[in-house]
């Protein structure tokens, strides 16, 4: 059993927990998921794994309300425990070389974005934060970023924070000036898309961070399969970072709808449920 | 005198029209009278071939002598000398081609059902109470994976005094025959009841844990004065045709998972799991029957199994292809798939394939398939599932210095032996031979057991 020592909503679909999972915390590095199971009945479901302690044994998800699983994990609080948690999974994030960064951040993926700058702020690289969100009452970790960065732009879709635009836009604006060696985005698929379109067009190296439908998280199932430079890659033992100007992402698109109908019932029974109880 | 009867005693099942609608187990296994019935048609051969033909040597013949006086736990014993997973080899091992197909009854008649009497044995005889066995030797080994190699080698060095860990990547032990074989094929309390015995033994399991990603096999040679990697081979083939991409193509491996590990099946169970109305399956061995009748069961309209043999080669068990035929799957025969198509939302529509007829026999023994010229033809299908083989995963041999595999993954091993490239280290099962049977895993952790023993006592 693993304990949820800390559970706090950031907003009311975006949920922050720290887990006491030892064999996780002592091995995990930016980049690298875990799988987890709520209950004896629950499915498998990875989740990137935004911030750890290895002292305390403790690693930290940040996560958002989109199906039963989720929200079954948000009904969940601090001294409840989890049934299963498994990890660290796939390849730790590789910057190469890289000295000058752009960090671009959508919605949730800010969440996987953040230790990525974190890391890279503290290895003394010159990092920015573009990050982008539907609204202003969405935006998360937003002091969190801005201590891990030079520069910081928030967008917002609908211009509810004062200033509305895309990543895009923010990337555009922050290439014109500066040089980077190196953009990492990470986010909705077609924010992603959008961005690796951009970079190949600016001719800046760009790396992704995919969140395929997965089981095991071993390379067993194949769920997880990616066309990445035309050959077929299973996001959870070769990435989940990939050259994100190799990405096939309308396939990649297509096939996170596998169970969107399945997905749409056990939500509603699942609120169904709630009402009940 | 023994019993004459040229066929084999019949045993109960369920129906093909009651069982393709539910995951119950398909055999329901002989009754005493049954079994001792069956067990009196045994000629308890002087010189018994079924014996040599049995990967672990069971003693058939004394094992079956026991059963026909009525005496299951002396048969039980018996068996346990050399098999630790009889409930489990009487109904998945492939017995017409080991002790059943050497079997001196088949040579007029059918073989006496050795199988169906381990199973009988194992079900019923009169189990004692496991009992913690004492650590005597102050060794300590770590196993990892928790399939049948693991699960032999770690009774019988708990057996021989040794402190036992078994690690698991999933969150339940038995490997393959937890997550790979389905429920109306083997129950899977029948393995839970295999791991609570060794539990009770003494035996530690550690759940959760993906060696090679947590612990590394350096970490643990640190801890434990030796490792025995039982990891088999669980990273899914493809056929890499056009199409494969699209939604409703999957693994046998992920469709078996979700379906029996994770229980997709059941209403109760939050995993998700493709309901398809027409569903082709590539591939003839005993995962792709397995596939094809769990579809069935999942309520597809039609099922057809997909093979670019004949009949004749088709790798699967016997009785499984029997079973799957009565529960109304369909075979393809002779049938290449060209590319998977699909519809204008990405989903899949058809199979696109091409007849094939059998040429020179290749390495494998086997004629091999010719494609036949202008054969093309599609079947109608809303998923594939994909059950051309399985490797051993990378995820050791690739992070773990001084231990090699071969091209195809497979952990390289002395010969005759179960000792790796790497000091300390053993390795048994699909992950050294590739995918194989449950029995020659289980046979080759017993070895790893002997090996390790050996290689402490030095």
């Amino acid at each position: 059993m693993f304990e949820i020592t800390y559970a706090e909503a950031l907003n009311e679909s975006v949920f922050r927990f720290r887990i006491r999972a030892p064999r996780v915390a002592k091995k995990v590095l930016p980049g690298q998921f875990l799988i987890l199971r709520v209950d004896e009945r629950g499915e498998r479901v990875p989740f990137t794994v935004s911030d750890y302690d290895r002292k305390s044994g403790e690693v930290e998800i940040i996560f958002q309300t989109v199906g039963a699983t989720t929200m079954k994990l948000s009904e969940k609080r601090a001294g409840d425990v989890l049934c299963d948690v498994v990890g660290p999974l796939g390849n730790a994030t590789e910057y190469g070389n890289a000295e000058r960064i752009c960090v671009i951040g959508g919605g949730l993926g800010c969440a996987i974005a953040l230790p990525q700058a974190k890391a890279l702020h503290r290895a003394g690289k010159q990092v920015d934060i573009i990050a982008g969100f539907r609204c202003r009452d969405l935006i998360i970790l937003e002091k969190e970023m801005r201590e891990n960065c030079r520069d910081l732009l928030i967008y917002t879709d609908d211009g509810s924070n004062g200033n509305k635009g895309l990543v895009t836009d923010g990337l555009r604006a922050l290439a014109a000036e500066k040089h980077y060696d190196l953009v990492i985005a990470i986010g909705p698929v077609i924010m992603m898309k959008f961005v690796c379109l951009l970079t190949k067009e600016l001719e800046l190296p760009t790396i992704v961070s995919l969140n395929p439908i997965m089981i095991d998280g071993t390379g067993m199932c194949g769920g997880c399969r990616v066309t990445v430079g035309g050959v077929t890659r299973f996001a959870c033992v070769d990435g989940p970072d990939f050259d994100g100007h190799q990405v096939d992402f309308d396939e990649l698109l297509r096939r996170n709808r596998t169970y969107t109908e399945f997905e749409k019932e056990r939500t509603a029974a699942h609120q169904c449920r709630i009402g009940l109880e | 005198m023994p019993n004459l009867q040229p066929n084999q005693t019949p045993v109960a099942e369920q129906s093909g029209e009651v069982r393709r609608h539910n995951f119950d187990e398909v055999s329901l296994g002989y009754t005493l009278d049954e079994a001792i019935n069956e067990a009196q048609r045994c000629l308890n051969c002087k010189d018994p071939r079924c014996v040599k033909a049995c990967p672990v040597n069971v003693k058939i013949p004394q094992f079956i002598e026991k059963l026909a006086q009525g005496d299951l736990s002396g048969a039980y014993e018996v068996i346990t000398e050399t098999n630790a997973l009889p409930a489990v080899c009487g109904r998945v091992c492939p017995q017409e081609n080991q002790c059943e197909g050497s079997c001196v009854r088949a040579i007029k008649g059918e073989s006496v059902a050795i199988g169906r009497l381990e199973r009988f044995v194992a079900d019923h005889a009169p189990k004692t109470v496991s009992q913690a066995a004492p650590i005597s030797s102050g060794k300590r080994v770590a196993i990892v994976g928790s399939g049948p190699a693991g699960l032999a080698c770690a009774g019988d060095l708990n057996r021989a005094g040794i402190d036992v860990t078994v690690f698991e990547a999933f969150h339940t032990a038995g490997g393959v025959l937890v997550y790979g074989i389905p429920e109306f094929r083997l129950p899977k309390a029948i393995v839970q009841k295999e791991v609570k015995a060794l539990q009770a033994r003494g035996v530690k399991f550690e759940f959760d844990a993906v060696i090679g990603r947590a612990e590394s096999v350096d970490e643990l040679l640190c801890d434990f004065d030796a490792v025995f990697l039982g990891t088999g081979a669980g990273l899914p083939q493809f056929m890499n045709i056009p199409g494969e991409s699209l939604i409703g193509v999957l693994s046998a491996n992920e469709y078996l998972t979700r379906c029996n590990l994770m229980k997709a099946y059941r209403d109760d169970y939050d995993t998700p799991i493709i309901r398809a109305k027409h569903v082709a399956v590539i591939g003839g061995g005993n995962v792709a029957m397995d596939a094809a009748r769990s579809a069935l069961r999942l309520g597809a309209l039609s099922v057809t199994i997909v093979y670019r043999r004949s009949a004749e080669e088709l790798p699967a068990r016997k009785e499984e292809v029997k079973h799957a035929k009565e529960e109304g799957v369909g075979f393809s025969f002779l049938t290449a798939p060209l590319e998977i198509l699909g519809d204008d939302t990405g989903s899949v529509r058809a199979l696109s394939c091409r007849k094939m007829t059998l040429g020179e026999p290749d390495a494998s023994g086997r004629r091999r398939p010719v494609p036949l010229p202008d054969s093309e033809f599609t079947i109608d299908a809303d998923c594939v599932i994909v059950a051309i083989g399985t490797t051993p995963n990378p995820l050791i041999s690739s992070t773990t210095d001084g231990l090699d595999a071969d091209q195809r993954g497979r952990l390289i091993v002395a010969e005759h032996s179960t000792a790796t490239t790497k000091k300390g280290v053993f390795a048994g099962g699909d992950a050294v031979t590739g995918a194989a049977t449950v029995i020659l895993a289980m046979g080759a952790g017993k070895q790893g057991a002997r090996d390790i023993l050996d290689y402490l006592n030095d």
